[in-house]
């Protein structure tokens, strides 16, 4: 046995259920020391359970943990930082009005090493040993979202952590970051510290593993050398039968100009800029892509355009008909309902998926019914017609529904994202913005929006989309516009460009000239 | 110049209760919890207070100082002892930190009011102290300390339950703000789940801290029926002071440091009516002061959206490891 085989963990036979819900059923998973270990799923395939019981979140139903070869049972956080087992969750477990230091030495016991100074020392240390920057006195709140996870992964490593578990470490980072994590990571790896990393992206497994396992509604598929693999056989391996990995992207026709945002500017209640000065044009039958990190003003840039957001500066210019005549009327100023009657849709797909745009307690009869009972005569709401669109929509999208009484809250994700989007497309919009539509969905259903998206864009509408997964947006816009800050850094060519490039953009760290 | 002393005496009379349920509530805030119960612990501690003193006396014939001790224990532990139930059926069975808190506040009222009319009924009328137990709640003589002009009577002229409560905010501000449980007990108000990843026993600084700080609360329901009401049982004695806690913790953005100033405006804005009468102004609108205070608070709050000077993250929401 060589040193590399030498096993940090072993999981055998773990099962877990939440209620009536099987996450977890007999899965197997050991990890070497210094090896970096992808754990590939799709959404709800339970890799973040499996994770979450070796951290002493939750405790396993019935199988056995060995770490070192000793047999273990984890019953708290505690325990898992004992064994010397740290996780980087997604949602970061950051206390905002702490500082840094005061955050990583969070629930140890008072010593000489904790004093402030030999404390800030020790943090420096580790920072300058694996290439972090941080400062230890800055409060949380005044943070990236990057440097957050910095000071979770110091965390762990000043508690002694030998084994690392991030959790989609990358959703919040731009490509740059994003590498820059994975030096970091390696660099880890070469001090002989074993890595999890939690995704469903296969490019950064491929990129970054050593060894990957796919987990698949609960149960493990297999684990294999990365350099076996390549995409296919990590999605057919993920998904569970062949994908057509390409996205289509027909020839956009008829382009005309739809929308002209000029110069427009948000400002928050608190004085900060949310949008900067963006100015873009929007045509019919394409698609404009909408890259950034999040947070960037993608959200206001909707609302804006919606009439959600109040705009302090700026004309948003709408080509519509009035007396016959083609004018460009100005959006700004108007309010919602008026702005939704010209044919334009808002599809919001917030990241708790059903804060915004659907009722999780009604059914899909009321959901329809909150766009279109405006339009209804006398002092009833009119249920028929309501439900006759749901059963439309059930057909139209494959909706997978007990029936147009259930309750949106008990319909799976990708279901509840149709019933949205598909409330937006049977109004017939002029326009359509769809913000983070496949969030949180699998390969399958992501396809069968992005499906929908197209057949929208062949209609001539105008659709604006926008997203967090780069490789989607350039393989399914036509143009794509990058905000940075609010302000847009440039509006590229996703054929005639690359990732880097867009990355820089989306950092602020170049900028085009916009005028095309 | 005699008359705003006289005025400034009154206020820290009146505000030291308050203060002492604010300070209770800050803590129970701190972890987490939201107890809205601070009136049903106070009515508990007065009663409680009140007859361990008397029962001091004619069991045991302690009187004066013992009593006096006597009642700041019972007093604690009654409080402690709505705050135990409180705690237990919110991080224990998890039940909805407003209701559990209104609950209590009704519970405790009821409690207080019975439980004094019983105690009337046995010491045959109406309960009161000895004479020599009513002095020990008496203002202190601090020798040449007291006799200093006006710093004398501004500092120097109170009852041993004054500087225990300053010596209690003190404590708390800087347990809170300088030590490592602190620490931890704030990191559990703010962000339960992170606390609990980094080994802290979230629901052991959540029963602690709610209480211990529903012991203090307890304390000031005692000095309403020692000091306030000079060791007589008054029907419905704790009058809403309770509510006036709720609303100082938000006034004075819960910290306990702060809370010593904002318990003296509070307490001056409670003795205004006496100090600074305005013919026609009915006592019911100088009542409303403190709570058109709070708004005020709660007002500049919202607009300048702080993170360091609000209610803690966490606070009226129970906390659940497992859940999804």
């Amino acid at each position: 046995m060589t040193k590399e085989d030498k096993l940090a963990i072993r999981m055998r036979h773990i099962s877990k259920s939440f209620g009536k819900v099987q996450a977890l059923q007999d899965v197997d998973f050991e990890l070497k020391e210094g090896e970096i270990h992808a754990l590939l799923g799709e959404n709800g395939s339970g890799k973040t359970t499996l994770m979450n019981i070796l951290s002493g979140i939750y405790y396993p139903d019935g199988g056995e943990i060995q770490i070192m070869d000793q047999d273990v049972a984890i019953c708290s956080p505690k325990d898992a930082f004992g064994l010397g087992i740290g996780m980087i969750h997604q949602h970061f477990k950051l206390v905002d009005v702490l500082t840094v230091a005061e955050n990583i030495v969070l629930g140890l016991p008072p010593s000489e090493e904790t004093k402030r100074k030999r404390l800030n020392q020790t943090i420096r240390d580790i920072a300058s040993r694996y290439g972090f920057d941080i400062k230890p006195e800055s409060k949380i709140y005044e943070l990236s979202v990057s440097e957050k996870q910095t000071v979770e992964i110091i965390k762990v490593l000043y508690r002694g952590a030998n084994m690392l578990i991030l959790d989609e470490p990358t959703a919040v980072l731009t490509p740059q970051e994003t590498e820059k994590l994975f030096t970091i990571l390696r660099a880890m790896k070469a001090d002989n510290k074993a890595i999890i990393i939690i995704t469903h992206k296969l490019n950064e497994v491929l990129a970054v593993s050593d060894r990957v396992t796919i987990l698949r509604k609960g149960k493990k598929i297999d684990t294999i050398k990365t350099s076996d693999a390549n995409r296919q056989i990590l999605t057919e391996m993920m998904v569970g039968r062949k994908v057509d990995l390409a996205i289509d992207r027909p020839e956009a026709h008829d382009r005309k100009l739809m929308l002209q945002v000029n110069q427009v500017t948000a400002v928050s209640s608190d004085g900060r800029k949310l949008l900067d000065r963006v100015s873009f044009d929007a045509y019919g039958g394409e698609i404009l892509g909408v890259a950034g990190i999040s947070g960037s003003g993608q959200k206001e840039l909707c609302e804006a355009i919606a009439g959600l957001c109040p705009v302090v500066g700026g004309s948003i210019l709408f080509e519509s008909e009035i007396n016959g005549v083609r004018v460009a009327e100005n959006l700004v100023g108007q309010t919602p309902e008026a702005i939704i009657n010209k044919g334009i849709s808002l599809a919001f797909v917030p990241e708790d998926r059903l804060g915004m745009g659907l009722v999780a307690s009604h059914d899909m009869v009321d959901n329809v019914m909150l766009k279109n009972y405006r339009d209804n005569k006398g002092p009833f709401v009119d249920r028929k017609t309501a439900k006759k669109t749901a059963e439309q929509l059930i057909d139209a999208l494959e909706i997978v529904t007990p029936g147009v009484k259930t309750p949106i809250r008990q319909l799976s994700g990708g279901n509840v994202q149709k019933v949205l989007l598909g409330r937006e497309i049977i109004s017939n919009p002029q326009m359509l913005m769809v913000a983070y539509p496949v969030r949180g969905l699998d390969i399958n259903a992501s396809f069968t929006i992005y499906h929908l998206l197209n057949e929208q864009k062949d209609k001539g509408v105008a659709v604006i989309f926008v997203g967090e997964d780069l490789d989607v947006l350039m393989d399914i816009s036509d143009r794509l516009l990058v905000l940075c800050q609010g302000q847009v850094t440039g509006i590229v060519d996703p054929r005639k460009t690359t990732k880097e490039h867009i990355g820089l953009l989306m950092s602020g760290a170049e900028r085009e000239e916009v005028g095309a | 110049m005699d008359n705003f002393v006289k005025f400034i005496n009154a206020a820290v009379l009146a505000g030291t209760p308050v203060l002492l349920g604010t300070l209770g509530e800050i803590l129970t805030e701190k972890s987490g919890n939201l107890n809205l119960g601070v009136e049903g612990m106070m009515f508990m501690g007065a009663i409680s207070g009140l007859a361990g003193a008397w029962f001091a006396e004619q069991w045991f014939n302690w009187s004066g100082v013992p009593a006096a001790l006597i009642a700041l224990l019972i007093s604690f532990v009654a409080g402690a002892f709505g705050a135990l139930m409180y705690a237990f059926l919110t991080v224990t069975l998890r039940a909805n930190q407003n209701v559990t808190g209104l609950t209590l506040a009704i519970f405790g009222t009821g409690f207080g009011n019975f439980f004094g009319e019983l105690l009337g009924k046995r010491a045959g009328g109406f309960v009161t102290v000895t004479a020599h137990t009513k002095d020990a709640f008496a203002n202190l003589n601090f020798g040449p300390l007291s006799k200093i002009p006006v710093i004398g009577r501004l500092f120097f002229s109170y009852n041993w339950l004054v500087y225990f409560a300053v010596i209690v905010a003190i404590a708390l501000h800087l347990f809170l703000k300088h030590t490592r449980r602190g620490l931890n007990l704030r990191s559990v108000g703010e962000s339960p789940a992170t606390a609990d990843a980094a080994g802290i026993n979230v629901n052991l600084y959540k029963y602690l801290a709610t209480i211990i700080g529903g012991g203090i609360c307890g304390i000031g329901g005692m000095y309403m029926t020692m000091v306030t009401t000079g060791g007589i049982w008054v029907h419905n004695t704790i009058r809403g002071y309770g509510w006036l806690a709720v609303a100082l913790v938000i006034f004075a953005t819960w910290s306990p440091a702060r809370a010593l100033y904002c318990g003296l405006i509070f307490g001056g804005l409670m003795m205004l009516r006496l100090y600074l009468p305005i013919p026609g102004v009915p006592q019911q609108i100088y009542d409303m002061l403190p709570y058109v205070a709070t708004i005020l608070v709660l007002i500049g709050m919202s607009i300048r959206q702080s993170k360091e000077y609000a209610q803690p993250k966490s606070s009226g929401l129970n906390y659940f490891r497992e859940e999804r």
